[in-house]
């Protein structure tokens, strides 16, 4: 690939991702609405289609404020990290054939890592502040985060053994003879927590539980800084349903036969969609935890069974041979 | 080399894209806005309660201890990825020794539990 390939393919993402996830607010806050008996944002624009647009001019003319008491290099830094970490992960994700920006060999690895990033921007976001509700839910993020990220990992080893790769292109080949969803069910529904967890969603969104505090670490932020907050949040929904999609839903292959006659980009943002509409639905249906249960459950039960999960895969796999 | 180099420009590239993008809405944000300030805009948001002292305080350690359990368990998925890219070559000789080395940090799981070292409260810990 070229340089200027490459960097049409980059303009071309970053201009569909940002509008995509602000759209998903605008979709997930008209769904909410409709769930609870009301309508939702509906007044800017046709069904209030614009209202991200609106909410995006309002904050850009808001006022840039850094807390004197804060530190403020960090305060500064750590949005811009952790919407930055989301993105990159975008860049192994293949969303049909030969659309990816760099369709890694070590591309999973790489997905894991970014997303490991991730704490450290919610970790010093808390700290910088130098509030107390903001340095709690750093605190708990951490903890919270940490947990689930042992497993998210362990969860995804089935899948790696069954396709032998790690490039994500030649884990969605590996499933024309079937979804990985039916062989790793259990690995699907602990990758599928473990993706909640990350990307703090209820019921996981325990660091800004603001019943208890306020918004937890981005209490002090407001703004941009916040807005980007927010974007990293709903782009890591997406990240994570599309990741979902790749993994155990057969990305962009068509299902039972019906190639032909719509393009695989199609049927990817199909998946995705239905798997975006489950988080929200999760969030409009569940209670939140306690945080030592939340804690105690990824420790004592999904992290034994993703290594139960492993090891009966890996007996199949050298059983079946 | 060549084939790493390969892969790995574009996401340098797109990440720099998306630095500049991003950081570029950020100072647009902070030269369009408004620089007001009221009577309390320098204050910190606890709920409309005056802030007493810093947050710089102390305290407990079970967050630090998570931390060190992440570390543990973590450094066992590495080594587990190496295992999983390369079961069918390591074949049962290699299923064995995982199992080893899995059941090994499944003891020290119950053990954990079994101290009470992974509850939140220090007063349900022994």
């Amino acid at each position: 690939m070229n340089f200027w390939y490459s960097f049409l393919a980059i303009v071309v993402l970053v201009m569909l991702l940002l509008p995509t996830a602000a759209m998903l607010v605008w979709v997930e806050r008209r769904l909410l609405g409709f769930w609870q008996e009301r309508l939702g944002p509906n007044r800017v624009g046709p069904y209030g289609i614009l209202q991200s647009l609106a909410d995006l001019i309002k904050i850009l003319f808001k006022h840039d404020w850094i807390p004197p008491f804060a530190d403020a290099k960090v305060f500064v830094a750590a949005p811009l990290m952790g919407a930055l970490a989301v993105m990159m992960s975008y860049a192994v994700v293949p969303m049909a054939p030969g659309w990816v920006i760099s369709d890694s060999h070590i591309g999973l690895l790489f997905f894991l890592a970014m997303t490991s990033l991730a704490v450290y921007s919610v970790l010093l976001a808390g700290w910088s502040s130098n509030n107390k509700y903001a340095l709690i839910g750093a605190m708990r993020a951490a903890a919270q985060t940490i947990s689930y990220e042992v497993f998210m990992g362990l969860s995804l080893l089935g899948v790696v053994m069954l396709a032998g790769s790690f490039r994500l292109s030649d884990i969605v080949l590996a499933q024309q003879e079937g979804w990985f969803i039916l062989p790793q069910c259990l690995g699907f529904v602990l990758f599928l927590i473990a993706g909640i967890a990350e990307s703090h969603r209820l019921p996981f969104d325990l660091p800004e539980a603001e019943t208890e505090l306020t918004a937890g670490f981005h209490t002090e932020y407001s703004g941009i800084k916040f807005a980007l907050f927010f974007l990293g949040e709903y782009l890591g929904v997406m990240l994570i349903s599309m990741m979902i999609t790749v993994l155990f839903l057969g990305g962009w292959l068509a299902p039972f036969g019906l190639e032909g006659f719509i393009p695989p980009i199609i049927w990817f943002v199909l998946k995705t969609f239905v798997l975006i509409s489950f988080f929200i639905l999760l969030r409009a249906a569940l209670p939140r935890p306690r945080f030592d249960q939340l804690l105690a459950f990824g420790w004592l039960w999904m992290l034994p069974l993703s290594l139960i999960n492993l090891l009966v895969t890996a007996a199949l796999i050298l059983g079946g041979q | 080399m060549a084939l790493a180099w390969a892969e790995l420009w574009p996401i340098l590239l797109y990440f720099l894209f998306t630095l500049t993008l991003l950081a570029g809405v950020m100072l647009l944000s902070s030269v369009l806005g408004p620089k007001n300030k009221g009577h309390s805009t320098d204050l910190p948001y606890e709920s409309g309660i005056l802030s007493y002292g810093g947050a710089r305080v102390r305290f407990g350690n079970h967050f630090f201890l998570y931390a060190i359990f992440f570390v543990i368990f973590d450094m066992e998925v590495l080594f587990l990825f190496a295992w999983a890219i390369s079961l069918k070559e390591s074949g049962w000789m290699g299923f064995i020794e995982a199992l080893v080395f899995i059941l090994v940090l499944l003891v020290a799981l119950v053990y954990l539990w079994r101290i009470g070292a992974l509850r939140v409260k220090a007063e349900e810990r022994s």
